[in-house]
């Protein structure tokens, strides 16, 4: 049994998502969040940090979700294996499901445990057609074992498959087609994989399948160099949005209009003025976008 | 063209081998193997568990300082990797291995810091449940004191040294201020939990952990009195039950048989 916290007064708002800023959940910010509760669009969890039995991370979550919608994020699912989903897992995903009502639940098209080992990284799968077969397979399950639609979140990547013979915006296109899964698009991810593939990152853009999408991530990057002095960025989340991404950001959301859109911020987690004011930032950039599309709207 | 499974076996095989070859067919945009760009995937698996450690143990870390800790975590991955995504219980076999890992030999008491540390871990995701009011053995006959059975909280933990390991540790945890310690001194028993929102950890007194733990064990108060007694001759029951009832440790008492499960 749950015990209530101070603040809970037994109301919980709507689960819905608005088209605004969110932010990461960090333990260092549950007592600032309950007590001063900054005008934030929600909140996003990863699964996994909230499948203990009990203790202060469901405490604060209870009452966080409260008075803020949830995004619910996998990270440790492992849909890209080649081996079966792990059911106990799975079964834990639908328990938090019922239990926080979350308005969005997605995860990563990678994969994490091999045999019984978890690997703890998200590891790249290669664009075949047995992969492909494997990752619908695996979304099905999912979204046929936890009762709702799921999205499904593009990757960082480092290097290619030899083997690959779809494109990636092929791949994930026809998962979403096989599978009816919704799209989680990371941004800072695009930059990521077109810089390290040698990709652009705009046409990547352009051609994604972006009426699928109902979540986008920002994150940071660092820089550092491959072999032969090539750009190689690493997906780190330790650091503020780069320039370059706040950019395709706007492109991004020029097209698809204003959608959630999460601050991700999982390594030397900053004060939390410093998360916030990156929320404030990309709900200028959602404003503009929603102002732009009315704009159209009525002078078309 | 690969098949996805052996594709997967040879990657996470070289991801926990440093000195493996970086598998073929994993390319740069030029389409030529690149070992630079395998060992981010490298980095990220051994150092993000290792930093995981870290988190969950830091007044190990405090105590043998960083570089130390994080090569001792690096090899503890590689022999331990995670079994489950849930990486808040990862790491119940990281005391044992400090214990034997020997270039932290001169540190006999390491591995008892590194119980006490699993242990508030344990506490701080455990279920939640009621602890019993502090006057709740107050109404029970006397005479039927020694038949009582207590169920324990079950965030509740035990940590055992022959050092004074609960010293070093208040030291080394957060706020604490490390000064010179007699490893002669003395063991020092703890117990550990989170009877509502904090964990919090309590020196026990000699026999305290028997008594402890043979209550864990399903045994009923009297019997368990005994085996604190045989443990340690300065037992003291009535001190050992305040300790406990003001602690929040019990969250039920009853007369009957041990229930299934109960036993160890």
């Amino acid at each position: 049994m749950i015990v209530s916290t101070a603040v809970s007064g037994g109301h919980r708002v709507s689960g819905a998502i608005p088209a605004r800023a969110g932010v990461g959940l960090k333990a260092q910010h549950y007592r600032t969040i309950v007590n001063d509760r900054p005008n934030i669009g929600f909140f996003e969890i990863h699964a996994e940090n909230y499948m203990g039995a009990g203790g202060p991370p469901h405490r604060y979550l209870s009452a966080i979700r409260e008075i803020y919608p949830l995004s619910l994020h996998g990270v440790g699912l492992s849909i890209g294996a080649e081996r079966p989903l792990d059911r106990d897992h799975l079964l834990r995903l639908k328990d938090l499901n019922e239990r926080y009502a979350p308005g969005l639940f997605s995860e990563h098209l990678a994969w994490s445990t091999h045999e019984t080992t978890f690997l703890n990284d998200l590891l790249p799968v290669p664009y075949t057609e047995e992969a492909l077969t494997r990752v619908a397979d695996h979304i099905d399950e999912v979204q046929a074992t936890v009762g709702r639609q799921m999205l499904l979140e593009n990757p960082s990547t480092y290097l290619a498959f030899e083997e690959s013979t779809y494109s990636e915006i092929d791949f994930i296109a026809e998962i979403v087609r096989r599978t009816g899964c919704g799209l989680l698009f990371d941004v800072n991810n695009v930059q990521v994989s077109a810089t390290n593939q040698q990709w652009d990152p705009i046409a990547y853009i352009d051609a994604y399948p972006l009426q699928h999408v109902q979540e986008i991530h920002l994150g940071g990057h660092a820089e550092e160099a491959d072999d032969k002095g090539r750009p190689l960025l690493i997906d780190t989340h330790d650091r503020e949005v780069d320039g370059i991404v706040w950019g395709l950001f706007r492109h991004t959301v020029a097209r698809t209009g204003p959608v959630p859109t999460l601050i991700e911020w999982d390594s030397a987690v900053p004060a939390w003025p410093v998360l916030e004011a990156e929320a404030r930032r990309a709900d200028a950039v959602l404003l503009d976008a929603g102002e732009g599309r009315m704009q159209r709207a009525a002078a078309g | 063209m690969q098949p996805l499974a052996e594709r997967q076996r040879g990657f996470s095989a070289a991801v926990l081998n440093a000195d493996a070859p970086v598998p073929p067919g994993l390319v740069g945009p030029d389409g030529v193997p690149s070992a630079r760009r395998f060992a981010v995937y490298r980095n990220n698996v051994v150092v993000g568990l290792s930093e995981a450690l870290k988190a969950a143990y830091p007044a190990v870390c405090r105590i043998v300082g960083d570089e130390f800790f994080l090569g001792m975590a690096r090899i503890f991955v590689v022999a331990q990797p995670p079994r489950t995504p849930l990486l808040h219980s990862y790491g119940d076999g990281f005391p044992e291995f400090v214990e034997s890992f020997e270039p932290a030999s001169s540190l006999p008491y390491l591995a008892d810091v590194a119980r006490i540390e699993r242990a508030w871990t344990e506490a701080y995701n455990a279920a939640e449940a009621t602890p019993l009011p502090p006057a709740a053995l107050a109404a029970i006959d006397p005479g039927r004191l020694a038949e009582a059975r207590l169920r324990l909280h079950p965030s509740l933990r035990v940590a055992r040294s022959r050092f004074p390991a609960l010293t070093i540790w208040r030291m080394n945890a957060k706020d604490g201020i490390p000064a010179p310690v007699d490893l002669q001194s003395g063991g020092e028993d703890c117990l550990v939990m989170r009877p509502a929102a904090e964990v919090a950890v309590h020196a026990l007194p000699p026999g305290g952990a028997a008594f402890v733990l043979r209550l864990a064990a399903g045994a009923a108060l009297g019997a368990a009195a005994e085996a604190a007694l045989a443990d340690d001759e300065r037992f003291d029951l009535s001190a050992t039950l305040a300790l406990l009832l003001s602690a929040g440790a019990f969250t039920d008492v009853d007369f009957g048989n041990p229930k299934a499960g109960d036993a160890p």
